[in-house]
């Protein structure tokens, strides 16, 4: 069994003798032992497990730990500014008070940040497919927008704001 | 397979009344010595039962504390948090009525859970929208108790009286010498004043709060959108395995043979073996566990087993089969009587115009997000567990069953809940964990996947109902009938969540009803979900007053509030139950706030319900559009409710909208199919919860009326399933009576 090396959240992680089928996932959650990155349903269909691979949203519960390596994986804990000073959409999940039992917010979010990262004025149809992949079990989508809203309204009134790992 | 044994622990559960709670205070010296807190200031602790025999245990850290309220020096002010977390915002609601009594800024506070030990904390469950209810009287007590022993400190050292002094904002003052204390400084002196009476503490009045209404965000948000380990699945020990466990799909298959030694050479696999179990659904079946160096070892190789089940005793049930029975016992049989109320006969007799339709709903799942994990330690005769429980302290007793050990040697840490929805009120995942843990020797965490949960669930029962109502001459209801068709467990009682209740709508108050009973076998295990009974039964009552009303040729509304009758409790001295004029109150404002009766264009409709349940009084209204094709457009859903006072605006918006969403989900798009005993449904691609792009905007107001707050976890649930359906048939003439409309063409 192979021996990788996994770069997430700008740091270096080895990992030895991990299944080739491992999925990425579970080699961030066991092996790198960050556990905001979430397992909902293991076939892409929920969007819990979303970090960003090389910037772009994937599902890593059916993405490859392999075919991570040489990339820059990003995860929920990557992505505040640093340790004070949280990504706007961060704040807005707390202004607007989005979570209900939480467990899909990490995922939402990664997901909610690629799309602002590449697109900081979305319209609502654009939100809409950004999203769609992300499912809410206790339907808190209506703070999701709002917060989704005010983040973006932030971000495109202060570009500063868009540096770091936004 | 045995029934699940769980009907009468739900039922107590639910039935438990708030009551004066008899609080009384553990000796403090006890306490403090007990805690080794006496450094950091201001320490309560409360014991609901025995206060001679010091509860708390001994505690060498300062966080493990049994109290509700801990004012330290440095300023913070710890309130502990005694229910499970499951989504319902319970870990914020709480302790803001402490804070609340307390004057505490909220800003000094920090919530902390609380350790599970019903002891001293009384009920930690999560279920039937109870924990803020029963926890009002204790926490206001708690937070008005601790403030005025800080005001007896400050009135001594300034000597002056105590009613001269006032609090605000963590802070004692003395206004007419210009002097303020901070709570920090004060706590040491504090801790040394005498305990009041509880009973004669005074308690505010709703005009009085200053924190209690406003819109508070959830005390972990922060940690939840930074991706901090809180969850159950999060959960990592010293040492900890990974395991996963595989059980028969068709409840009550046993394991005959399994390729034990294929799975054990696998890469990362460290044990493979049988467990027989206690063959009780809520607690241990038998399966295959396996244990593995990583999640993914665990899970891909129970994908490898080969399982040859013995299915001589498992379940058989089919869903399709089921269908067909009770729709012929709903045309040829009348059932056996519940509730005889009044004179129905004759009113049907006299009656100038009566009316019948027959209405379905399907088998649900609950499917949180999380999928059902544990991780347990079992060893030297003792376990530790680490859940995401809706039940900690029953969770717990149940492992000490499954392995033989005393209760008092079995330790439950109550995780955070990625959904509950009824689901972890059993706890089957924490006797699997423990029993894995016991025959492995090591600590694991067992994680089922998606696949184990929709497959081995307690699931919504469907339900039938032939429904008949009497029209008398001035266009009111005279009387009412639903033959009841549902399905039996092995105690010849209804299954779990699929009995009928005289708080369900129209029983208690309409004065010539009739409820008859028909149980179907069908051996499929059952229980809670979201407003457990209401959740179906509002769908076909509510529904078919509709109907009433149209036959009737009257205002649905009009129709509704002449049922309902004089404003009244409909059971003296229960506030848990229903008020008609609470239940006026919030029809009339849904109709206001949606513009009932305004005229609306070709194809769009508004369509109104009303459901009581879990002590929440709901109405709500769709304005929903439908095209040729049965697409839907849903425009807008109003809701009005009554649970008292509110306690956090922002959490109870949010429940109230998650909610209806959550039955809008349901009531499109959600159904099981059961056959051969096994679910159909594997993931959520068959399972199609709704998605953001399809989610409609939920207007919510409240009444704040000054009755004890209720929980709202559930209430908001029951009413959208009718009022879309009412809606849908205003639009197009086409009137749905089974669920999911997915079955008839609908889309959104
Ligand atoms: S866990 Fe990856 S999409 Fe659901
Ligand atoms: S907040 Fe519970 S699944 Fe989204």
């Amino acid at each position: 069994m192979p021996d990788i090396q996994l770069e997430v959240n700008g740091r270096d992680y080895e990992i030895k003798d991990i299944a080739p089928d491992t999925p990425l996932l579970w080699a961030i959650r066991d092996h790198v032992g960050l556990v905001g990155t979430k397992f909902g349903c293991g076939g892409g269909f929920c969007g819990a497990c979303t970090v960003h691979l090389d910037g772009n949203p994937v599902r890593s519960c059916s993405v490859l730990a392999t075919s991570a390596v040489g990339k820059k994986v990003t995860t929920i804990e990557g992505i505040a500014v640093d340790d004070t000073v949280l990504h706007p959409l961060q704040e807005a999940w707390i202004e607007h008070d989005v979570p209900q039992c939480g467990y899909c917010q990490a995922g939402q979010i990664m997901s909610a940040a690629a799309l602002l990262s590449k697109n900081s004025n979305p319209s609502d149809s654009d939100i809409d497919d950004a999203m769609s992949g992300n499912l809410c079990r206790c339907a808190t989508y209506i703070r999701i927008r709002r917060a989704i809203r005010t983040a973006a309204a932030k971000i495109s009134g202060n570009t500063s704001r868009t540096g770091g790992n936004v | 397979m045995n029934q699940i044994p769980t009907q009468d622990i739900i039922e107590e559960m639910e039935n438990t009344r708030p009551g004066i709670l008899d609080l009384r205070v553990v000796d403090r010296r006890t306490f403090l010595k007990l805690t080794g807190v006496t450094s950091t200031g201001l320490v309560l602790g409360f014991t609901i039962r025995d206060a001679a025999s010091p509860v708390f245990a001994a505690a060498d850290n300062e966080f493990t504390a049994n109290e509700f309220v801990r004012i330290a020096t440095d300023g913070n002010i710890y309130l502990y948090s005694k229910n499970p977390e499951i989504g319902q915002g319970i870990k914020t609601a709480v302790p803001m009525i402490i804070a609340e009594e307390l004057d505490a800024d909220w800003s000094d506070v920090i919530v902390e859970q609380a350790p599970i030990n019903e002891e001293v904390y009384g009920r930690q469950s999560a279920g039937g929208s109870r924990s803020l209810t029963t926890a009002w009287d204790q926490v206001r007590k708690a937070g008005a108790a601790a403030r005025a022993m800080l005001v007896s400190a400050a009135a001594k050292e300034w000597g002056v009286p105590e009613s001269e002094c006032r609090t605000e904002a963590s802070s004692v003052f003395h206004d007419a010498s210009n002097r303020k204390a901070a709570y920090a400084r004060l706590a040491l002196k504090a801790a040394e004043e005498p305990l009041p009476d509880l009973d004669a503490l005074v308690l505010k009045k709703r005009s009085e709060y200053k924190l209690l209404g406003k819109r508070i965000t959830g005390v972990d948000n922060h940690k939840v959108v930074t991706g901090q380990p809180l969850f159950g699945v999060d959960a990592v020990i010293p040492g900890m395995r990974y395991a996963s466990y595989l059980k028969c799909p068709a409840a009550g298959g046993r394991v005959k043979s399994a390729n034990l030694d294929e799975i054990k050479a696998l890469h990362g696999v460290e044990d493979a073996f049988v467990i027989e179990g206690n063959n009780e659904p809520t607690e241990l079946m038998p399966g295959v566990a396996i244990v593995a160096n990583s999640t993914w070892a665990a899970i891909s190789a129970k994908n490898k087993l080969k399982v040859e089940w013995d299915e001589s005793q498992a379940t058989k049930a089919s869903w399709t089969e089921a269908q067909k029975n009770a729709r012929d016992i709903a045309k040829n049989k009348s059932g056996d009587v519940l509730y005889d109320i009044g004179n129905i006969d004759g009113k049907f007799a006299e009656a100038e115009k009566s009316y019948e339709a027959f209405y379905e709903y399907p088998f649900l799942s609950h499917a949180p997000l999380e999928p059902q994990n544990c991780t347990a330690w079992v060893h030297d005769g003792k376990a530790e567990l680490w859940a995401p429980t809706q039940r900690p302290e029953q969770g717990g007793n149940s492992v000490a069953g499954i392995l033989g050990i005393d209760k008092k040697n079995v330790e439950v840490h109550q995780l955070r809940v990625g959904g509950g929805f009824g689901r972890r009120l059993m706890n089957d995942y924490m006797c699997e964990a423990a029993a894995i843990s016991a025959q492995a020797g090591v600590p694991v965490k067992l994680q089922w996947t998606r696949e184990d949960d929709m497959a081995h669930d307690f699931y919504r029962v469907g339900g039938f109902h032939a429904l008949k109502g009497a029209i008398d001459k001035e266009g009111k209801l005279s009387a009412w009938h639903d033959h009841f068709i549902t399905f039996m467990g092995s105690n010849k009682k209804p299954v779990t969540g699929g009995d009928m209740r005289n708080s369900e709508f129209p029983i208690d108050f309409f004065p010539d009803t009739r409820i008859t009973q028909t149980m179907l076998p069908l051996r499929v295990p059952t229980g809670p979900w979201r407003s457990p009974r209401s959740c179906g039964i509002a769908f076909a009552v509510q529904s078919f007053i509709s109907e009433l009303a149209e036959e009737a040729g009257r205002d649905h509304v009009e129709f509704l509030l002449d049922m309902l009758g004089e404003p009244r409790w409909l059971e003296q001295g229960n506030i848990d139950a229903m008020n008609t004029g609470r239940a006026a109150r919030v029809i009339k404002l849904a109709a206001e706030k949606a513009g009932w009766g305004k005229p609306m264009p070709k194809g769009r409709g508004l369509g109104m319900a009303f459901h009581f349940s879990h002590a929440g009084h709901f109405a709500e209204v769709a304005d929903i559009s439908v095209d040729e094709n049965k697409k839907l457009t849903i425009h807008k859903i109003t809701v009005a409710g009554d649970v008292g006072p509110i306690i956090n605006l922002s959490g109870a918006e949010n429940q109230s909208q998650g909610a209806v969403i959550d039955a809008l989900s349901t009531t499109l798009g959600l159904q099981l199919s059961i056959e051969n005993g096994r679910i159909q449904e594997t993931n959520f691609h068959q399972y199609p919860i709704l998605r953001m792009n399809k989610a409609p905007d939920v207007a919510v107001h409240f009444i704040e009326s000054d009755y004890r707050p209720t929980g709202l976890g559930e209430p908001a649930l029951p009413p959208a399933a009718p009022a879309i359906c009412n809606a849908i048939y205003a639009a197009s003439g086409i009137r749905v009576r089974d669920l999911p409309l997915s079955k008839h063409g609908f889309s959104v």
